[in-house]
């Protein structure tokens, strides 16, 4: 049987009818289209399917979408305010802090989410709060640099 | 995954109904972090799935000086360490939870539900048992109690029935003059599981000179954590010095059995028992002095 949940995404009221064994990142992807948000290991260990979930990060592939009744929930597609791309991700950009790319979302994600809550985070506080972001790619020190850079470039906004 | 019900009760009467009447078909499912993965994976399966998220007994949790800390079966890691008091009164608590998976992972994962998981590698669970925690369940037949050193009974295994859920844990108030830690050894920095764990509780002597009670537990060198009560006994009285530090960590390696494992062989982890334990005391203290 189905289930109707309502939900907020990117500021916008949504609704979707999952099944109770479907992943938010499945219904995400899958039925919602808003295929930002990546899967990497399914298993809670790589974090490209992050999203902001009521202000935390969280791995989408480790929550159910019948538990986001009522949620508010943020995903890379919804962080850019119209032309206008997030200081998280226009740092990413100018530092070539990507590779591939399948880790980035995850990681905008995470990184916007820790600028909310520290606005001047140092580096070591960037590495613990991004260790549940894997990148196969960059070697990570340009992924910290432009966190670092974000941060500078604030205020962010929200 | 395989197809399975789904129900979110908001009374724990109708949660213990609703899990006696599944049974051994039912799962719990509060932070989802271990659950859903091991449904996904065929570890586990299950009919039914009780998200507790929603029983009031099960969210709460408040911090009043001087007081035991009554903590929600299903209050998120990222509860504890955000909130100031908590955090300082209970530091092993705070040490362990901050380390347990990453950030996202914290944002979901519970403290009950690193308890119920039952993984002999746990982080929590040493600094639980350190604190003295005790953890009240409740079930068709009523409410018991089972103190944190005796919930897990083999590995992913508990003591919970059919039907019955763990609803919170009481953290006996820190007294005056003590401090506690949790340390695990891994090979990287973060994300990962621990080759050892140690938590330790210290109380001092108003002084700050000896201790007068101390509680040491293990994770990742037997079937479930593990109290080491012998080191613990022993330290009752004796002064503050690295080589008692040392001693009690000697002490702690004889309720160590662990395996050998791609984590590490197992007189590597016995001799991490001495380390952490040292560590793990020395760390404590100092707190039990500030
Ligand atoms: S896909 Fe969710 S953490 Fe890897
Ligand atoms: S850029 Fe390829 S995984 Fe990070």
């Amino acid at each position: 049987m189905k289930t109707h949940v309502s939900t907020t995404i990117n500021g916008e009221a949504v609704e979707f009818l999952c099944q109770p064994r479907q992943s938010l990142l499945e219904i995400l992807r899958d039925e919602l289209s808003l295929t930002g948000c990546k899967e990497g290991c399914n298993n809670g260990n790589c974090g490209a399917c992050t999203v902001i979930l009521n202000g935390l990060p969280v791995d989408s592939c480790l929550v159910l979408a019948v538990e986001v009744e009522g949620a508010n929930i943020e995903t890379v597609e919804g962080v850019a305010q119209q032309r206008q791309l997030h200081p998280v991700q226009q740092c990413f950009l100018e530092g070539a802090a990507l590779q591939c790319g399948i880790c980035t979302p995850g990681f905008i994600m995470t990184s916007k989410a820790l600028l909310e809550k520290h606005p001047a985070p140092d580096e070591e506080e960037i590495r613990f709060s991004l260790a549940g972001n894997l990148c196969r790619c960059t070697g990570y020190d340009k992924i910290v640099h432009a966190v670092q850079a974000a941060a500078e470039s604030a205020p962010a906004p929200k | 995954m395989i197809d399975f019900e789904y129900t979110a009760p908001t009374q724990l009467d109708d949660a213990i109904s609703q899990l006696s009447e599944a049974g051994d078909r039912a799962r719990i499912l509060a932070g989802g972090t271990d659950i859903i993965v091991q449904l996904r994976e065929g570890l586990q399966s299950a009919d039914l799935v009780v998200d507790v998220k929603k029983i009031p007994e099960l969210t709460q949790f408040e911090f009043t000086a001087g007081q035991d800390l009554q903590l929600g079966a299903s209050v998120p890691c990222w509860q504890v360490y955000e909130n100031s008091e908590i955090s300082a009164a209970y530091t092993a608590l705070t040490d362990a939870v901050h380390i347990i998976g990453g950030w996202q992972i914290q944002s979901r994962a519970s403290v009950g539900g690193n308890l119920c998981n039952a993984s002999p590698a746990a982080d929590s669970i040493p600094a639980l048992i350190a604190l003295d925690a005790v953890a009240h369940i409740a079930g068709p037949a009523g409410r018991r109690t089972v103190p944190a050193s005796e919930f897990c009974t083999a590995p992913g295994r508990n003591v919970l029935e059919k039907g019955e859920l763990l609803v919170s844990l009481t953290l006996p108030a820190p007294g005056p003059h003590s401090g506690s830690a949790y340390q695990r050894f891994i090979p990287r920095n973060e994300m990962d599981i621990a080759v050892v764990g140690a938590g330790s509780y210290v109380r001092l002597d108003s002084d700050g000179q000896k201790i007068e009670q101390a509680r040491i537990a293990l994770s990742a060198v037997a079937a479930t954590p593990v109290f080491a009560e012998e080191a613990s006994n022993w330290l009752a009285g004796q002064p503050i010095s690295e080589d008692v530090f040392a001693e009690a960590g000697e002490l702690a390696k004889k309720v160590a059995s662990p395996i050998d494992d791609m984590r590490g062989p197992a007189e590597y982890r016995t001799h991490l028992v001495g380390v952490l334990t040292r560590r793990t005391l020395a760390t404590a203290c100092e707190r039990a002095r500030t």
